[in-house]
């Protein structure tokens, strides 16, 4: 919530500033893609599993499960069969292709229906409350990544 | 309540014998499947099928016997009921369900049964127009599409309605709202997986309106289109608009061959 706030913080900050240049609005951290793959860390900052696993499970917010079966989360209801089951992920993808597969599967699988979780911008008709707003922020993404990182065969 | 509870017992057994997508795969779906054209009944669970079944139990039905009544009660400054000048609904009305929506010349756009009855009650009986998934609209809707019970879905795309049918198409296909997805990444490239606690269909039309268990009422199709555009995190349209006339057509057509099913059940 803390984070959110911050966040709608610069964007009000920046509409001050730059009101005609709408590209400034964007939630979304930048980043660079090599070799399909994000290298470096969107925050600069390292992941925190246990935040990460938090946001994972949150309907409102990874809600990971609703897509994909995790055996060692056996505990939790309901995991989907869209994607692909995210045991032993960790060994099958390095660090860098799982953060861009977070940030926006899209770059690299074009008709997948997984949501891009750091994205802003270059959506069509999204909803008022969540318009130049990203699914998780920079460090939650992060967070994720070092949850998922822990997934190893 | 006894007799759901066996069911329910039943549905245990028979998951506890076999993995549920093996099941799928071997059960014959009779007229609820069209070569590879499913209605949302086959994605229904056994005791969702068994309540739209029996029209005793079926709760839709009560919209039906709503709009039957409303069929007869004149309204509006003409004095005019529906019956006034559409006589025997099972005759006059027969293929309205499976043909629905269609491009309607006199006004030149494409019309689905709702917006139908809106312009007969405002240009003919000089009454009100009715909200879109208001009781009346509902039941009148049920109780006229119900007239086509069982007959396959048989919409035209070509002459004026073929520009619809392409825009409808390209709604269909389009991502939108913050999770970015269309249509077709749920209903065509992932009909038949479970998202969540819920069994993804392929989104056919020829149930509407559908009781939702959820809903604890009928709604209209496009009640659904705007609970599945808000889920996307999109913005939706609003009932009876272009948009969602043109995507009613598509999704109609996707489902040519299924029988009208309405008042359907679903979760």
């Amino acid at each position: 919530m803390n984070t959110r706030r911050i966040a709608l913080g610069g964007i009000a900050l920046a509409g001050l500033v730059a009101f005609a240049a709408s590209a400034t609005l964007s939630g979304a951290a930048e980043y660079k893609v090599e070799d399909e793959a994000i290298k470096a860390s969107l925050t600069g900052k390292a992941g925190d599993a246990g935040n990460g696993k938090k946001v994972f499970l949150n309907r409102k917010k990874g809600n990971c499960l609703a897509c994909h079966v995790v055996a060692s989360l056996k505990d939790q209801p309901f995991h989907g069969q869209v994607g692909p089951p995210l045991d032993g992920t960790a060994s099958r993808w390095k660090e860098g292709e799982l953060r861009l597969r977070i940030v926006n599967s899209k770059i690299v699988n074009k008709d997948t229906i997984m949501p891009a979780f750091h994205r802003a911008e270059g959506l069509h008709r999204v909803l008022k409350k969540f318009k130049g707003k990203t699914v998780l922020s920079a460090q939650e993404v992060e967070d994720v990544l070092a949850y998922v990182m822990t997934m190893k065969e | 309540m006894k007799r759901k509870a066996l069911v329910l017992a039943g549905v245990g057994a028979a998951a506890l014998a076999v993995p549920s997508v093996m099941t799928f795969a071997a059960e014959d779906f009779g007229k609820y499947q069209v070569g590879d054209t499913r209605s949302g009944y086959t994605f229904a669970k056994v005791e969702t099928r068994a309540i739209q079944d029996d029209d005793f139990e079926n709760p839709g039905m009560l919209w039906v016997e709503h709009g039957e009544e409303v069929w007869e009660t004149v309204d509006g400054k003409a004095g005019k009921s529906c019956k006034s000048c559409h006589a025997d609904a099972s005759d006059t009305m027969k293929n309205v369900g499976s043909t629905y929506p269609v491009f309607a010349k006199d006004i030149g756009k494409l019309e689905n049964v709702e917006n139908r009855i809106n312009r007969c009650r405002t240009d003919n009986m000089k009454a009100k127009p009715w909200k879109y998934d208001s009781r009346d609209m509902l039941g009148v809707v049920s109780y006229v599409k119900r007239q086509s019970f069982g007959q396959p879905m048989n919409v035209k795309i070509d002459g004026g309605a073929a520009s619809w049918f392409k825009k409808g198409e390209e709604f269909y296909n389009q991502r939108r709202g913050q999770l970015d997805m269309a249509c077709k990444h749920c209903h065509v490239d992932n009909a038949g997986n479970m998202i969540r606690a819920n069994t993804l269909s392929q989104g056919q039309g020829n149930g509407f309106p559908t009781y939702r268990l959820k809903w604890q009422k009928p709604g209209s199709l496009h009640r659904r289109f705007r609970g599945c555009n808000k889920q996307v995190r999109a913005k939706p349209y609003k009932t009876g608009t272009d948009e969602y006339l043109a995507l009613e057509l598509y999704v109609m057509w996707r489902g040519q061959g299924l029988p009208v099913e309405t008042p359907a059940v679903r979760n």
